[in-house]
């Protein structure tokens, strides 16, 4: 079993994931579990050079904020975060503006990739297709 | 490394590669040994689960998201036994006449692609869906252009059986889709075709093919290869490329062929697109039944986009929605009264767009959006809209606005909107399926890399059959014009085998 990407940069990803999509800051144990786990499998296939370069985003967004709100990103709440985010993504660096892109599309990968996210939005696609409404 | 000989060698099992087994295979009969090689795996039929990271994962190339050089798009392809028609919808269209009169290659006219493509819609029997088979998220893009005067128009499909699951994107969990991976390949392989998976061709020699065949991971899906994992060369005395617009310019480029042909990745255009999703005051049957079976094609000319109804899954929706937080969940929450729209930008070629290899000969494409290009996706944007509120949604996202969310409004208002709209790279979602040049059809290497009939200029053994070998953007869903084209290459070949083999 190769080595987790997350697993130095946990508490900021699940910090991420919550400030992208905010019904994961009600995610379980188990829950946090599949949505790393979707990350990871994804990682995995890809260049050690990109894992690297996802943990040194994540340690970039740790510390960006302390400048202006005097804390890390984990410890802010959530509307600061939101700031946090909101500024990067509108940045006016393409490679910035890149980076949150790449990090926002895993943290919606691990979360609306779950087959259980996907029932609680209300997804019902399923290979019988028309017999299983009609 | 193991060496083997065949007459034929294909690479690459999509729209391209599948039509040039199936047609070359006769010639097994007469003693032809024919080999197809696919880098994907071939998946056994209850494998196909529907789910979408994991079917994403098993059948895309770079799960669906392989990235641009400057990582402002991403590039779906398929990567499978049946290439890229595995995860397509099937739809079965044929260039307008303007498309191919503008290729300017010698001798090749609509009427001949019609011809061609014929042959195929009977195969994959190509037909429109009955009206009992539409569901509500094509009926109100239906309506929508009705209301607005637009001319919405039916796809045909190449599907038998459809059990209407949607999930034809992530590869038909009922095999109702008619692939090359259901109708040309087991034909071929029932005449005497050899099909090699889970087999990745690193470059090409004079007359050799170097592959690499890799073991099946551990808890992939898919059958093992045929062969053995290991290095192979395998000698050929004809070798036909059909292995996507971004695989086969970049084949040819690491195989050292890029000296003698200028335009070798060159003209690489891709249909850049993105969707759009409007919620309506109900929930509709948006997850049930095919999902693409309108377009409106009539702004392709004038405002260069064309709109395709559709309905993709919860991650690459999400992805594919602008900003993040409670405004962006809101819509993924209210997915059972979504309605959804693609918009499908037709850029033409340009000089910087192209596909090149990086030191390890690895692909890389270069792509820049020109100004038509965003014109086209903005443009697309504002008329998808326009269709949303008319057919009665209560609010749109429109991603190129400054504030995505619009709520209902009039004509008029979307078009102020419109001078407000861009396209940010970097931060727009924008990805593309419609994979096209990079070893164009032509006179000479001057401005081609194959003749008319595919071949490789200077290379009488080399061919190239697939979307690669258009000149320019087709301008609409392009699997059938591939196989028009691949059936010409085969042909030729059949017509000098005796001189070729």
């Amino acid at each position: 079993m190769p080595p987790a990407v997350l697993a130095p940069v946990r508490s900021i990803f699940r910090a991420f994931v919550s400030t992208i999509v905010p019904e994961a800051a009600a995610c379980d144990e188990s829950q946090w579990a599949e949505v790393e786990a979707l990350v990871e499998e994804v990682l995995r296939e890809r260049p050690a050079a990109l894992q690297r370069q996802l943990r040194i985003a994540l340690r970039f967004l740790q510390w960006l904020p302390v400048l202006r709100f005097g804390h890390r990103f984990t410890a802010l709440e959530p509307t600061r975060r939101a700031r946090c985010l909101t500024r990067l993504e509108n940045h006016s660096l393409q490679s910035v503006r890149l980076g949150f892109w790449g990090l926002r599309t895993l943290a919606l990968l691990g979360y609306y990739g779950r087959p259980a996210a996907a029932r609680a939005i209300g997804w019902r696609a399923e290979p019988r297709g028309w017999e299983a409404v009609r | 490394m193991t060496r083997h000989s065949y007459d034929i060698v294909i690479i690459g099992s999509g729209a391209g590669g599948g039509t040039v087994a199936q047609e070359l295979s006769p010639l097994c009969a007469k003693g032809a040994r024919i080999l197809v090689l696919e880098k994907g795996p071939k998946l056994r039929d209850d494998e196909f689960t529907g789910k979408e990271v994991e079917m994403s994962q098993a059948l895309y190339g770079d799960g669906g998201g392989f990235l641009t050089a400057d990582r402002t798009m991403t590039l779906a392809f398929g990567c499978a036994y049946g290439g890229s028609t595995v995860v397509y919808t099937g739809t079965s269209l044929l260039p307008p006449e303007r498309v191919i009169a503008g290729w300017n290659v010698p001798g090749l006219t609509l009427d001949e692609i019609t011809r061609r493509a014929a042959k195929y819609k009977e195969q994959n029997n190509v037909h429109p869906l009955p009206d009992s088979e539409i569901n509500q998220n094509n009926r109100l893009f239906v309506e929508g252009c009705r209301r607005l005067g637009y001319r919405a128009e039916q796809f045909p499909v190449n599907i038998k059986g459809c059990r209407g699951s949607s999930l034809c994107n992530l590869g038909c969990p009922n095999q109702a889709k008619l692939g090359t991976n259901r109708v040309q390949l087991p034909a071929a392989e029932r005449n005497g075709v050899e099909v090699v998976t889970r087999c990745e061709v690193l470059r090409l020699g004079e007359k050799k093919v170097f592959a690499r065949v890799t073991p099946k991971p551990e808890g992939a899906k898919g059958q093992p290869s045929s062969w053995a994992p290991g290095d192979y060369e395998i000698d050929a005395r004809v070798v036909v490329v059909a292995a996507s617009a971004v695989n086969s310019p970049a084949l040819l480029l690491r195989s050292g062929l890029g000296d003698g042909l200028p335009r070798l990745g060159h003209g690489f255009t891709c249909h850049p697109a993105f969707i759009l999703v409007a919620e309506h005051p109900q929930p509709i049957t948006n997850f049930v039944g095919h999902p693409k079976s309108y377009y409106l094609d009539q702004f392709a000319e004038s405002e260069r986009f064309v709109l395709e109804t559709c309905m993709y899954f919860p991650f690459i929706t999400a992805k594919s929605l602008e900003g993040f937080g409670e405004a962006h969940s809101s819509f993924l929450r209210a997915f059972p009264r979504l309605q959804m729209i693609l918009v499908l930008a037709c850029d033409h070629v340009n000089e910087h767009n192209r596909v090149s290899v990086d030191r390890d000969g690895r692909p890389v494409v270069h792509y820049r959006f020109t100004p038509e290009t965003m014109r086209g996706l903005i443009r697309g944007a504002i008329t998808s809209a326009k269709i949303f509120f008319a057919a009665g949604a209560l609010r749109a996202h429109v991603p190129v606005a400054q504030d995505p969310t619009v709520e209902t409004c009039s004509p008029e208002r979307l078009e102020e909107l419109a001078k407000t709209c861009a396209v940010v790279p970097g931060k727009t979602s924008v990805s593309a399926a419609h994979l096209q040049g990079g070893c164009a059809l032509g006179r000479g290497p001057q401005d081609s890399v194959t003749d008319p009939q595919g071949r490789v200029h200077g290379q009488p053994w080399l061919f190239v059959a697939d979307a690669s070998l258009f000149p320019n953007s087709v301008e609409i869903n392009p699997y059938l014009t591939i196989m028009a084209l691949a059936d010409r290459v085969a042909e030729t070949i059949r017509q000098e085998a005796a001189s070729l083999l």
